[in-house]
């Protein structure tokens, strides 16, 4: 909403400052998002009259105006055909200075030295009209700063209004708020009902009254259509943002920023008969005043003639009954209409008008005749006519009540903590249009008609509170009865991953959780991906099943930035519908490319590969109390087959990591191997405090055994037959050479093992250990093929 | 000159030639070993009369004790030499470039989540997590914002197809522990938010955490000054200057809204909002069964992007979402 400083103060008289008016409406809820100035400066652009008119001896669209600026005369050369004898204007001597034209000097127009130039309001920056140069009004003084004329040196405040305060769409609810910050009354402007001239009148009937319970509309016959809107509406509304269109349009718009009373004209002779306010046909076909056409649901608002839809109720008219350049016979309309109604109409209609916004946060509903009474006085003003009587139809039943509120003094202090005293709370809440009936501890507060968001207790207490203001509650740390957990927090794991992957080199990203259909069925093809009803683009378009898409593209994104060694991960939730039941489950997501260790001086560099990824992924599991998952071969559809493998805890697969499939990188134009891994964080593992063990202080023996077994035998397969047959003793088991080639045949592959043995109690005899080695071969033997190197 | 001295004398000469432990080593054997020759000497002594013994024993003892000295001294030259000569090897430029792992960072939302959570952490607050997606009941409905209100409106709802939602703001999680768990209650939701808005200053997915305090007696004071200490411990200044000012949410009454003005070289900004809060509005604590007449209490929101670009001074919000590892590895702390 914005309203300028001149308005306000015509109707309170307050001492603040423009400054101190934009804090106090600020600190009381009517937040001043800006402050401008409510015209540009013009230096040098005074009232004067023309008093000559000659053609230019050498141009024929030009003219010679002889002007009068209060002090002497001069010539200047105009090509506006308004320029006549008589007409007081906006000129521009040598030396002022226009907004776009920049400084006007004295030059030669085709032999004619013209003294400075007659502007139009565009010219001028005040509004859009470049047809001709300002006409302003007979009183004018020649001689006065146009600044000074129109009163320029004013401020427009451009008030963000929460949706709670409907009531401030206007200059009279803002007024209002200003009025009871400065401790003064408002002076409210009077308006005299006008009296009927004649008789006419339309039949308005109210067959939604739940919808409309309330109209209010009058008849005024022969106006004068060759009137034009006077430069101080116009200037109003311009600075209220509101652009000036035609003396009745521009009057009702006046009324609606002046009271908050949404207003529409329509052209009389394009009504039929009568007005009916009804709820839409089905199907129903209305063309509206910008020229788009709708068909109406059934039951949506409507004014209504005794043919057909008129106008789009508390939105906008309709183009047929629209007032026009040849309209001399105009129905006013001022009525109230539901809020929830027009709320509804306004979102499906996608129309959201400075009407509708205001009757979706409620219009007074007791301001109907005075806005009809102020318009027709206004618009006599402008454009004379005879008014019919104002006719008022309303269904009582419907029009909202403001039903008094049960209010406890005491309980401000108890919710603000505190120490207003009774007697202020009292002055506050009447200052504010509230009338309070007090009954020792327990009040009844009735609010104003006007506002909509007053119905319990504690909105009484925000009223107190922001006219006190909030700057006056005290600043106490609570205490703290509340027990703070005593479980360790869910998200412990989460930190201890994010720190180990920073760690390792890993930058976390944030990529968005929607992502493309085609990417979630490559990345997760079983699952049903949750599609977006209204999504912002094809690439948004279902929540992800995976967080790999996101990253691989991050991971382009700095590829394509010359970005050669990437390492981000993600933590954040993925969606799936798997087998009818839906999941939302966070994981935890990486992916590398690029040099294994960062490029040394001293050592040679080397790619990324499977291996490296597996590493960080066990760190990551042992730090989040899965230091017992399998890494267990494994196929995934965007994945390298032969370099897949599962994350598995407890026989449950928790996660996939590998290589990303060439054909998958192919897609996504990336050359160079990239490694992915991906988990489900909420397949907890236990993280608990460890339980010591006993440390031996005897000797450990270390044995070496280079076995052969077949190509396709797995490392894990031979370890474990190591583990399980080597006995209490084996404290560690290294894999330290993996050798195919020369000396071994082709489809076997040789592994060298180191065995650890170390006793707790005693130290171990070589007979001992021996007996060990010879069992575990034995058994490398029977359970894989395996045989000692010669 | 007798023979001791003439040996003597010989080996001296040896010990200042020897270029090497392992010289000094031969010469000590050769010289005072068990067949060394000053120890051969000492054997012949017994031969002569014994009136001149005295006096050459002590002339080889004398010869023996001060070629031991010589030789522990050119000893103690010689390993100094050869330490110098270590030091000289193993001398290098400190100045190149370490080796290893260089740390990657987290993402700076992250980091700030980290500094929210452990500011209300210490001040006696628990950390409550909530799905994304959300029912309108949870979203909207429990948190006094029926279908028809103004701010549902406002809040650009992204749909799935069957009717859920992504949660446009934390505040459902509110919802969720109080369905749970009875007041007195400490917590802070931080997490995802999605609005359907996508330009230079609106991204379609953004974090925020929500919070709130329940307990008999919480009063305004009690929230200025759970967000007072908040804001000065998060920006690390006592010259922060924040005001509260009326504002409107559906799910508190009264409601705030907190700007603060940040103090630099140039002087103070204008002022920035940076949170909204209120008192728990009744009809809130109704729907999940609390009597707002024993109980009440506050709740905040705050987003997290907006936080962080005040934290780091960056201004584009939509490199949060670009993961440019250039913009990434900046930020640490």
């Amino acid at each position: 909403m914005k309203i300028n400083e001149n308005w306000l103060r015509e109707w309170v008289d307050t001492p603040l400052s423009v400054t101190e008016i934009g804090e106090r409406l600020t600190l009381a809820g009517l937040e001043v998002e800006e402050i401008s100035p409510a015209g540009p400066q013009l230096p040098g652009v005074v009232v004067a009259h023309i008093v000559a008119v000659a053609p230019h001896p050498d141009a024929d669209r030009l003219q010679v105006c002889r002007v009068f600026d209060g002090s002497a005369e001069h010539d200047v050369v105009c090509g506006a055909s308004n320029a006549q004898v008589g007409l007081r204007t906006a000129y521009a001597c040598p030396g002022a200075v226009l907004p776009e034209a920049g400084e006007i000097k004295l030059s030669e127009i085709r032999g004619v030295t013209s003294r400075g130039m007659l502007c139009s309001a565009a010219e001028l920056g005040l509004g859009e009209d470049a047809a001709g140069i300002m006409a302003l009004p007979e009183e004018a003084i020649a001689g006065t700063t146009l600044v000074e004329h129109l009163l320029l040196d004013d401020v427009v405040f451009d008030i963000g209004l929460t949706p709670n305060r409907g009531d401030c769409f206007s200059a009279i609810g803002i007024a209002r708020d200003l009025a009871v910050l400065s401790d003064l009354q408002m002076k409210e402007p009077q308006v005299t009902p006008i009296s009927a001239s004649n008789d006419n009148q339309l039949a308005i009937s109210l067959s939604d009254p739940e919808g409309c319970p309330r109209y209010a509309g009058r008849v005024v016959n022969g106006i004068n259509n060759h009137a034009v809107t006077p430069l101080w509406m116009q200037e109003r509304l311009r600075r209220c943002g509101v652009r000036s269109i035609h003396p009745v349009v521009d009057v009702t718009n006046y009324v609606m920023l002046e009271l908050g009373q949404p207003m529409h004209a329509f052209d009389l002779q394009q009504l039929n008969k009568s007005i009916e306010v009804r709820g839409a046909h089905e199907n129903e076909e209305l063309v509206l005043l910008d020229g788009q056409s709708v068909t109406l649901e059934s039951g949506t608002l409507v004014i209504a003639d005794t043919s057909s839809a008129v106008a789009l109720a508390g939105v906008m008219g309709g183009e047929a009954s629209a007032v026009t350049s040849a309209t001399t016979d105009v129905f006013l309309e001022s009525a109230y209409f539901d809020p929830i109604r027009l709320a509804g109409v306004a979102r499906r209609y996608r129309l959201h008008t400075d009407a509708s916004l205001r009757f979706e946060r409620g219009v007074d509903p007791t301001m109907q005749v005075r806005a009809l009474e102020r318009a027709t006085a206004l618009l006599q003003q402008i454009c004379g006519g005879s008014a019919g009587p104002a006719v008022l139809v309303e269904q009582e039943e419907f029009v909202p009540l403001r039903p008094a509120v049960a209010f406890r003094p005491a309980s401000v202090n108890r919710l603000l903590g505190t120490s207003i005293s009774d007697q202020r709370i009292h002055e506050v809440l009447c200052l504010l249009g509230m009338n309070v009936d007090e009954r020792e501890a327990n009040w009844h507060v009735t609010p104003p008609a006007f506002r909509f968001d007053i119905s319990i207790e504690p909105d009484l207490i925000e009223e107190v509170a922001r006219i006190v203001g909030y700057d006056s509650i005290p600043v106490i740390l609570p205490r703290a009865d509340a027990r703070p957990a005593t479980t360790v927090p869910d998200n412990d794991a989460e930190h201890r991953m994010r720190n180990a992957l920073v760690e390792r080199g890993y930058f976390e990203a944030i990529t968005y959780s929607f992502v493309a259909l085609e990417q979630a069925r490559q990345f997760h093809p079983d699952a049903l991906v949750t599609p977006l009803a209204n999504p912002i683009s094809s690439d948004m378009a279902v929540m992800r099943p995976s967080l790999w898409p996101g990253l691989i593209k991050a991971a382009c994104h700095n590829l394509n930035r010359q970005q050669e060694d990437v390492r981000l991960f993600e933590i954040g939730l993925a969606f799936a519908d798997l087998d009818g039941t839906f999941s939302q489950h966070k994981h935890i997501a990486g992916l590398r490319s690029g040099a294994a260790v960062a490029a040394h001086w001293d050592a040679p560099t080397r790619e990324s590969d499977f291996f490296d990824l597996k590493h960080d992924v066990e760190q990551l599991l042992s730090g989040c109390g899965h230091d017992c998952a399998a890494i267990v071969a494994a196929q995934h559809p965007a994945l390298q087959p032969g370099q897949t493998a599962a994350i598995v805890v407890n026989e449950e697969t928790i996660g996939y990591l590998g290589a990303l499939h060439p054909a998958v990188a192919q897609q996504y134009d990336i050359v160079k191997p990239l490694f992915l891994f991906e988990l489900n964080l909420e397949v907890s593992g236990t993280i608990s405090a460890p339980q010591f063990r006993p440390i031996s202080r005897f000797p450990a023996v270390r044995r070496d055994l280079n076995i052969v077994v077949g190509a396709d035998v797995s490392a894990d397969e031979c370890l474990e037959v190591v583990r399980g047959s080597a006995g209490e003793h084996l404290r560690d088991l290294q894999l330290f050479d993996v050798y195919r080639g020369q000396g071994i045949d082709s489809d076997k592959k040789s592994l060298t093992l180191g065995l650890i043995f170390q006793d707790v109690s005693s130290t171990l005899t070589d007979d001992e250990v021996e007996a060990v080695v010879a069992r575990v071969l034995r058994s490398l033997h029977e359970l894989v093929g395996g045989l000692l190197r010669e | 000159m007798n023979d001791a001295d003439n040996i003597a004398a010989e080996a001296q000469r040896a010990v200042a030639d020897a270029d090497s432990l392992a010289s000094l080593d031969d010469i000590r054997v050769r010289y005072l070993g068990k067949k060394g020759r000053l120890t051969e000497l000492l054997k012949t002594l017994g031969k002569l009369p014994a009136s001149e013994r005295p006096a050459a024993g002590q002339a080889v003892n004398l010869a023996k004790a001060t070629l031991s000295t010589a030789l522990d001294e050119r000893r103690e030259g010689l390993e100094r030499q050869r330490l110098e000569q270590v030091l000289r090897d193993e001398h290098i430029d400190v100045t190149l470039p370490s080796r290893g792992q260089r740390a990657g960072s987290a993402h700076p939302v992250s980091l700030v989540l980290s500094r929210i959570e452990s500011i209300f952490r210490h001040a006696g607050f628990e950390v409550a997590q909530g799905p994304e997606i959300e029912d309108e009941a949870h979203n909207f409905e429990a948190l006094n914002i029926p279908a028809h209100h103004p701010a549902r409106a406002m809040h650009d709802t992204f749909y799935l197809e069957d009717g859920r939602l992504l949660r446009t703001h934390t505040s459902p999680v509110q919802i969720r522990v109080m369905e749970q768990r009875k007041p007195p209650l400490r917590i802070i939701a931080p997490g995802r938010v999605y609005r359907c808005d996508y330009d230079q200053t609106h991204s379609p997915m953004f974090h925020q955490v929500e919070g709130l305090l329940l307990d008999d007696g919480v009063t305004m004071a009690d929230l200025k000054g759970t967000l007072d200490h908040f804001l000065t411990c998060f920006f690390e200044r006592d010259d922060l200057q924040i005001r509260y000012r009326p504002s409107y949410f559906p799910f508190t009454e009264p409601s705030m809204e907190v700007d603060i003005k940040l103090k630099s070289a140039h002087g103070y900004s204008d002022w920035l909002e940076v949170m909204g809060c209120g008192m728990v509005h009744p009809n809130v604590l109704a729907n999940v069964d609390i009597d707002s007449e024993s109980c009440s209490g506050f709740a905040f929101g705050l987003g997290v992007e907006r936080l962080a670009m005040l934290r780091y001074g960056i201004s584009d919000l939509r490199l949060f979402y670009e993961n440019d590892i250039a913009f990434l590895r900046q930020f640490r702390i």
